[in-house]
């Protein structure tokens, strides 16, 4: 098992931040790499245990679960179904804390999961920068509109 | 009591692992944080040990204990209890985290605590924790990392103008002399004097009276000024401090000293207030507290009650509820010795007044007697002792005593001396003087004022007795 943690300071409230990625089915409005997501079953998008099912630009497939959600905590927490990645016993949560100084937001996403020992170091690298840390780059960005 | 919840958080430009080795250390709040003034670790055990408990003052005079509860190195995670404080703040616990922000190896600081206070007064700890406490923290933190390491500028001894008794004898002996205040080693401060104390002590040093000085030396035990160059913890250029300690020496423009004899001014306290005030206010302090904790309802017997200790004692033992007999030698010391809380002064320049104590206590005796003369008035003393009382001798002005024993009364024999508590009381005692004195419970009246070149008259009009109310010499 292998741990990755990526986190960032964002220039904007927490509120504002949370109302972006507390949307589970949001992907492609925030981060640069997924092209288009769904909800599978018609559930809702903040329903515990709802999948996404999203094609990244490169076109890869990926379904995820969405195990917890905390609008009190600003932390949801999901695990991966299916992917490309060559992963197991994927979980990631996504967490935001308020940084009252200013009135910015802390950001830390980390995943755990399992894969072959000689693949760990890329992918620690491209989850910790190729995913998280772009997508926070993005949600910059987004929040700053 | 309502209980109020404080959170703040912020960024810091330093990676974790150099935050992290400055808060760990649950003793380093003195170096960095703004409102924190002297603070130290008591029973020597190491700032890093759970169970720890942190002695310090703050800049405004408060006075805090904490514990360390939990510190934990892999989750950079502590959290500390307040056990006793001069503010109304219950069941404080408070947790310091500090997370690492990869974007950039900066950190992300989050303080937060919950405690009660009394009713109404929710709003002012919010910010007064939230604002005084947290964020300048977060600013004084910020600021302490970017100085750590930068070369400091060279230091080296300054020229002081000092007063010294030049050999044992009378005010002549005092003598205008320039010595070195030497550069701040570590834990030292090197302060402006802007006001001295003169002390009755400094007559008996230098007619050596008290062989505690060999001439030439510079005399005087207390001081108040503005730190020039700090090497301590806790102490900044700018802070106003004062001190009463040994070795005497603080007739001096500058002066380098250690900064554990040193203690910060609460704004309310001037320093001319606190030059006259810290050996015979912490005195004052220790005996009525320390030596004999007086109670209310307690018969408390005061010599020379119209002295500079005496008349703190006077003001001090009423306002505990205390009933105050004094004796003093003249009508019109005893009209001031009244008017300072003394309810009973006996006039009498032969040391006679067991008699009186007895009647005005229906033949019962004072509960403690708080003795600075000594041999003359012992046997008074004896016979004005309430069974099962105390006695406490804290000067001998007619002489030593000769040994005692009290085994006829039940008797406790006392000789407590200052330094011995302000060894590692210093910062309880002033911080218990300066709220005193705020609270008007303690009245300081300085009304003589001469140069520091003038010392020598200083001597004259005090050994004349020409003077009331308290003196300073100014630098």
């Amino acid at each position: 098992m292998i741990k990755v943690y990526t986190s960032s300071v964002i220039d904007a409230p927490a509120d504002t931040v949370w109302a972006q990625v507390r949307d589970f089915n949001g992907l492609p409005r925030w981060t640069p790499f997924v092209a288009e997501s769904r909800i599978e079953e018609g559930q809702p998008a903040d329903r515990v245990g709802c999948v996404r099912n999203f094609r990244l630009r490169d076109g890869g497939l990926i379904r995820e679960r969405l195990l917890t959600l905390s609008d009190y905590d600003y932390q949801c927490t999901y695990s991966i179904l299916e992917s490309p990645m060559g992963v197991e016993n994927y979980v990631a949560t996504l967490k935001l804390t308020p940084v009252t100084d200013g009135g910015r937001t802390f950001a830390e996403w980390w995943a755990e999961f399992d894969c072959a020992p000689e693949r760990e170091a890329a992918l620690a690298e491209q989850i910790g920068q190729g995913v998280f840390q772009a997508a926070f780059d993005s949600l910059k960005k987004v929040v700053a509109r | 009591m309502p209980t109020i919840r404080v959170r703040r958080s912020a960024v810091i430009d330093a990676p974790i692992e150099r935050v992290w080795a400055v808060l760990r250390d649950f003793n380093s709040h003195g170096a960095w944080h703004p409102a924190v003034g002297p603070s130290a670790i008591e029973r020597g055990e190491p700032s890093d040990q759970v169970g720890c408990v942190r002695d310090f003052t703050l800049k405004d005079g408060n006075h805090i204990r904490e514990q360390l509860l939990t510190l934990s190195d892999r989750d950079h995670v502590s959290t500390y209890c307040i056990l006793d404080a001069t503010l109304p703040m219950r069941s404080y616990v408070a947790t310091v985290q500090l997370k690492r922000v990869t974007d950039g190896d900066r950190t992300f600081w989050h303080w937060e605590s919950t405690f009660h206070v009394p009713r109404g007064r929710e709003r002012e700890f919010e910010q007064l924790v939230g604002a005084s406490v947290y964020e300048a923290g977060f600013t004084g933190l910020a600021a302490y990392l970017r100085r750590d390491g930068r070369p400091s500028p060279p230091r080296s001894a300054v020229d002081a103008q000092a007063v010294v008794a030049t050999s044992f004898g009378g005010p002549e002996v005092l003598q205008p002399r320039r010595l070195d205040a030497p550069a701040p080693r570590s834990g030292e401060v090197r302060l402006q004097q802007t006001a001295v104390g003169v002390n009755y002590i400094d007559v008996y040093l230098r007619r050596g009276d008290y062989r505690m000085i060999e001439p030439p030396a510079p005399l005087g035990m207390e001081a108040a000024g503005v730190v020039l160059e700090s090497n301590a913890a806790g102490f900044r250029p700018g802070d106003r401090v004062a001190y009463a300690c040994l070795p005497p020496g603080a007739y001096a423009t500058v002066r380098t000293l250690p900064a554990a004899q040193i203690v910060p001014l609460p704004d309310h306290v001037s320093e001319e207030t606190a030059a006259a005030l810290m050996l015979k206010g912490m005195t004052a302090e220790y005996l009525l507290h320390r030596t004999h904790r007086v109670k209310p309802g307690d018969t408390v017997l005061v010599h020379a009650a119209a002295g500079g200790v005496g008349l703190l004692l006077c003001q001090w033992a009423r306002a505990l509820g205390a009933r105050v007999i004094g004796t003093v030698s003249s009508e019109a010391k005893a009209e001031l010795a009244r008017a300072n809380g003394c309810e009973h002064p006996i006039v009498t320049r032969s040391y006679v007044f067991a008699e009186k104590v007895k009647q005005l206590t229906g033949g019962r005796g004072a509960d403690v007697i708080y003795d600075g003369l000594g041999r003359d008035a012992a046997h008074e003393n004896r016979a004005a002792l309430a069974r099962r009382g105390h006695w406490v001798s804290y000067g001998h002005a007619t002489g030593a005593l000769e040994p005692l024993s009290l085994v006829e009364k039940s008797g406790t024999f006392s000789q407590p001396v200052l330094f011995d508590y302000t060894e590692d009381l210093l910062h309880q005692m002033a911080g218990h003087v300066f709220a005193a004195l705020r609270d008007g419970i303690l009245r300081v009246d300085v009304r003589h004022r001469y140069p520091l070149g003038a010392a020598a008259d200083a001597h004259r009009d005090l050994e004349a007795r020409r003077t009331t109310g308290q003196i300073v010499l100014l630098p």
